[in-house]
């Protein structure tokens, strides 16, 4: 019976205890194996911290455009915009370091399309794609299913037919033949293809320091991608946030007809802190997502590497390495390429051709998932934030229903879609560009507002729609 | 599954969002809220920890007491007065 009882109050914080030791073991494995799995093992644990940090604050970024429109709650969109913050100080350190992992998106009007699709998406499914890592961490069975979905459409959209070819401008074929790829790749066949090496590759990615022509000093160029392009957007858009969304309730509660400066300045302030959790996990995702390059960068220049797939060669792992023997590794704290590559390579397994295109077979590769870096900072996010759901007693396994089950589903296939047209999501295509100097994610967030905006307004009419039906309920 | 609300005495209300994540419970609060009077009690169950930051920012925003909140092996049970 004491056993028993001490079970039922200890159940969660052992489960707990078995993830980080299980990850612990894992770890010390694999450096068993061979020691250079270090570089994997940043993503691993890293992602684990990015998990923990996103459960504690209930940090997701659809919720920072969703709940602004659905609900008139800035919370998110102010957490949001406190680690944009940190993570371009920390990412401005970095780059004078000489260990930065990043390199700009091109811009064009990919990014605002795929960012609306996107944007339209994350309403539906409850969460952005690492919002929903965390949430099946959770034990929300409906994010996992998101995740599925988005793994899927992507590999799909990479890798599709040619059934779309004759909707793309008839340049872009001729500008991808001009490009002169090995013919295995088949550049001209299938609409993402033709979209990459006649579109994509004709555009520029640069920073706002390069825009400005500002490249000499270096410590110049950074305090402009820092404070232009990062900080100083987020002071107006928290500017913004408190005047629409938090101002009316602040003056209500502070009982005063008018407000003097430090009343405002106080008010922002009482904005940016009236959800502990959410701003500190801003703060932390913030440094981590920052120190998450130095690191890779500095193991990058210890094994003289410029991608993983050179470290795997060299530890003999050769299958699934893309033409240029590399694979996916941003250096940094990214989502949806990984999952991509999961879906790539199940489809690879039932016998489909998936590396005869651009996107896997030039770039990313399709490795086997226990070999796949970036991927296993996806799980890491799932298993940490699993750790710390357990300690809180707040995991529960949420099984899907028809009607949630359909919204993940639909919803995470918009987003793969999405973020496949716009290069990345939220965190590859925004969170990590505008930040590093990239003025391309703030297009991003841009489309992402207006998708969140149009999905809100056809979530709330399928509601009442429903609530109009059920007779019973009094809503 | 299915969202139940419903009045349980006078001023009293129960709100059952079990099974729901984002955001469905913060928007079912929210429509919930408007058909409250001044004053009145919403029982606010729900399992989605994410939607109970929002809530509370959104309680908070319109001045909406959240006066009690337990929490048991991933259930939330809320008690909300409306201002």
């Amino acid at each position: 019976m004491q056993s028993a009882s001490w079970f039922e109050l200890n159940r969660h914080r052992l489960y707990s205890a078995m993830i980080v030791v299980a990850v612990t073991l894992g770890s010390l494995w694999a450096l068993s194996i061979d020691n250079r799995f270090l570089y994997l093992l940043v993503y691993v644990w890293f992602g684990l911290i990015y998990g923990l940090f996103l459960q504690y604050g209930r940090f997701c970024m659809a919720a920072a455009v969703r709940d602004l429109f659905a609900v008139k709650v800035p919370r998110m969109a102010v957490g949001m915009m406190i680690a944009v913050a940190l993570y371009a100080i920390v990412a401005g350190l970095v780059t004078l370091t000489g260990h930065s992992t990043f390199h700009p998106n091109v811009l064009g009007w990919h990014i605002l399309i795929g960012a609306f699709i996107f944007g339209f998406g994350i309403v539906f499914t409850g969460g952005c794609a690492s919002g929903s890592l965390y949430k099946a961490g959770e034990g929300n069975l409906n994010s996992a299913l998101v995740i599925f979905a988005i793994s899927f459409s992507q590999a799909m959209v990479v890798a599709g037919g040619s059934w779309f070819d004759g909707l793309t401008p008839a340049g872009w074929a001729e500008s991808a033949l001009a490009k002169d790829m090995p013919a295995e790749l088949s550049v001209t066949r299938g609409w993402f293809d033709l979209f990459t090496a006649g579109y994509v590759w004709n555009l520029k990615g640069t920073t706002l320091a390069e825009i400005m022509g500002v490249t000499e000093s270096p410590v110049t160029a950074v305090l402009i991608n820092t404070f232009l392009n990062a900080v100083l957007p987020v002071l107006v858009l928290l500017v913004g946030l408190y005047v629409y969304y938090f101002r009316k309730g602040y003056v209500r509660r502070l009982g005063k007809s008018s407000l003097t400066l430090g009343d405002e300045l106080a008010g922002i302030w009482n904005m940016c802190t009236s959800s502990k959790n959410t701003a500190l996990a801003g703060v932390g995702l913030g440094i981590f997502a920052g120190l998450h390059m130095y690191v890779t960068g500095a193991l990058r220049a210890h094994y003289e590497i410029f991608n993983f797939g050179e470290l795997l060669t060299a530890m003999g792992y050769t299958n699934g390495l893309s033409i240029q023997d590399t694979v996916f590794d941003p250096g940094y704290w990214y989502i949806t390429t990984q999952e991509a590559q999961w879906g790539g390579w199940v489809m690879e397994r039932l016998g489909i051709d998936m590396m005869d295109n651009i996107f896997f077979g030039l770039d990313n590769g399709l490795p086997n998932p226990l070999l796949n870096a970036p991927g296993f900072m996806s799980i890491g996010i799932i298993l940490g934030a699993a750790i710390l759901a357990l300690l809180r007693r707040e995991f529960k396994w949420k099984m899907p229903t028809w009607e949630t089950a359909f919204f993940a589903i639909a919803g995470g296939i918009l987003m793969g879609i999405g973020a496949r047209l716009a290069m990345g999501c939220n965190i590859g295509a925004f969170f990590a560009t505008v930040t590093n100097g990239d003025p391309s994610g703030w297009i991003f967030l841009l489309g992402m507002v207006l998708g969140g905006l149009a999905g809100v307004k056809v979530f709330t009419k399928w509601m009442d729609w429903k609530l109009s039906r059920e007779d019973s309920f009094g809503l | 599954m299915a969202v139940s609300f419903e009045q349980t005495g006078a001023g009293e209300w129960t709100l059952d969002v079990k099974g729901y994540s984002c955001p469905h419970p913060q928007m079912y609060t929210k429509k919930a809220m408007q058909k409250m009077g001044s004053g009145d009690v919403l029982t606010l169950v729900f399992d989605n920890p994410s939607s109970g930051e929002s809530i509370l920012a959104m309680c908070e925003s319109d001045g909406n007491d959240v006066f009690q909140r337990s929490e048991d092996a991933g259930n939330f049970i809320w008690k909300i007065r409306k201002a």
